[in-house]
């Protein structure tokens, strides 16, 4: 026996351990999904409202806004990846920073430089482990971002996209990456373009008796334009915060009901071996005590 | 919804992250960019910039306060939607802390911060002392 049963018995506790703290992260992220998702339900009524008055204006007046603006030769684009604070989640965060991958890979391929854009501290660890410059960085909310946050992200977006081409720091395209959540077994790493805005239609064709009416807009179409368009880049990722922090915890979720099960079955494993020993020390002993009462009958008889 | 459009305004008052009041109403009253605005049954469709200030619901059960950080108003159909970052109804709003804010930001230098932050509470004020 190489390994002995006192050290097997040790392997076992440890492991029985670590099943608990996994067994126990499973439940708390499966517990905080279900708030996730009332978050994404909460915040859905000011998003379609949000894109009906958009495209209300959108359809009423000649968009000509800076925000929907295409600029002739794209030269620059900004790239915000959505990652996860924490690890543990599975092939989380390495999934979106695999498609970020792509999508810089083809924008370089399209003759564009590009600005890295990050939140969450996994993200970032990447890009400084490899040396490679963002342009900033947020982190510490990607389980539970703030309408806040996204409110942040927005205007520091769009203040760079707003840029004249050939300023210092000026962006021409912005994309979003971030993790879609299909389902609760499914959630897929999307990339997005932001910026320029296309053309906002509904999702949704509105139906007949929900033609949008000739709007009045006060002060002007412009101004309710100016104000409405960052709002509405602001609660599109408001919507991919929210949509990667309920994916990030149905990925840890997923992951630790795997690590709680591989645990299970390693406890399985080490109690065999840790019985196999346990029988095959009884065995040896039982052996040498009949191999001694053998001798001496046999040292007896001889001096018979 | 079809249905209920004789009987007055359906009002939605959506923040950000939550839908802050919705139901049926008479009028709303909100202070535009230009100025206050009532709207009625039966109002011309319009879209409006709101400032930071108090809005006003009357309802069968009495008139909702509640205060909204900008946004906007959209008018259609006789369905009034109310969409800020943030909105506080009336009984959410601390007086107290709204108070200490306003004070606060009084100390402030004089800039569009302190405008803003001035803005903000003092509206937030409004509606608390308008429902009490």
């Amino acid at each position: 026996m190489a390994v002995s049963l006192r050290e097997y018995r040790a392997r076992i506790k440890s492991t029985e351990s670590m099943k608990k703290i996994t067994r126990a992260m499973e439940l708390i992220a499966a517990s905080r999904i279900i708030k996730a998702q009332q978050r994404a339900q909460a915040a859905a009524p000011y998003a379609r409202e949000l894109t009906r008055a958009v495209s209300a204006v959108a359809t009423f007046s000649d968009v000509d806004h800076p925000l929907t603006k295409e600029e002739e030769n794209p030269k620059r684009a900004a790239v915000l990846i959505v990652t996860s604070d924490r690890g543990l989640a599975g092939a989380y965060s390495s999934a979106v920073l695999k498609e970020a991958e792509r999508l810089a890979e083809r924008l370089r391929e399209e003759g564009k430089e590009i600005d890295t854009y990050i939140c969450g501290r996994k993200g970032e660890a990447y890009f400084k482990f490899r040396q490679r410059p963002i342009e900033q960085a947020w982190t510490g909310f990607s389980d539970q971002p703030s309408y806040d946050v996204a409110a942040e992200i927005g205007g520091t977006l769009i203040e760079s996209f707003l840029k004249e081409q050939g300023e210092e720091g000026d962006v021409d395209e912005v994309h979003v990456v971030y993790t879609r959540f299909v389902s609760m077994l499914n959630q897929e790493p999307t990339a997005v373009r932001l910026l320029p805005l296309e053309v906002v239609e509904g999702t949704e064709p509105p139906a007949e008796s929900e033609l949008l009416p000739l709007y009045e807009f006060e002060p002007s179409a412009e101004e309710v334009l100016d104000g409405l368009l960052p709002q509405y880049v602001q609660s599109r990722i408001f919507f991919c915060l929210l949509q990667a922090a309920a994916s990030e915890l149905a990925a840890r979720q997923k992951a630790m009901k795997a690590a709680t099960d591989n645990a299970e079955e390693l406890i399985k494993k080490y109690t065999r071996i840790a019985n196999q020993a346990r029988q095959a020390g009884i065995t040896q002993e039982i052996s040498e005590i009949v191999g001694g009462v053998n001798a001496l009958a046999d040292a007896n008889a001889g001096a018979e | 919804m079809a249905a209920e459009l004789g009987t007055g305004l359906q009002v939605v008052l959506v923040a950000a992250d939550r839908t802050v009041w919705s139901g049926e109403a008479s009028m709303v009253i909100a202070r535009t960019v230009d100025g206050d605005l009532g709207v009625l049954q039966g109002h011309a469709p319009l879209l409006s910039l709101l400032t930071d200030a108090a809005v006003e619901i009357s309802t069968p059960d009495g008139v909702v306060h509640a205060a909204v950080d900008g946004g906007f108003i959209s008018v259609a159909d006789d369905r009034v939607s109310i969409l800020t970052e943030h909105a506080l109804l009336a009984e959410e709003i601390h007086i107290d802390e709204a108070k200490a804010e306003l004070e606060a930001a009084e100390t402030l230098p004089t800039g569009d911060e302190r405008e803003l932050r001035i803005r903000r509470a003092s509206a937030r004020i409004r509606a608390a002392e308008k429902a009490s």
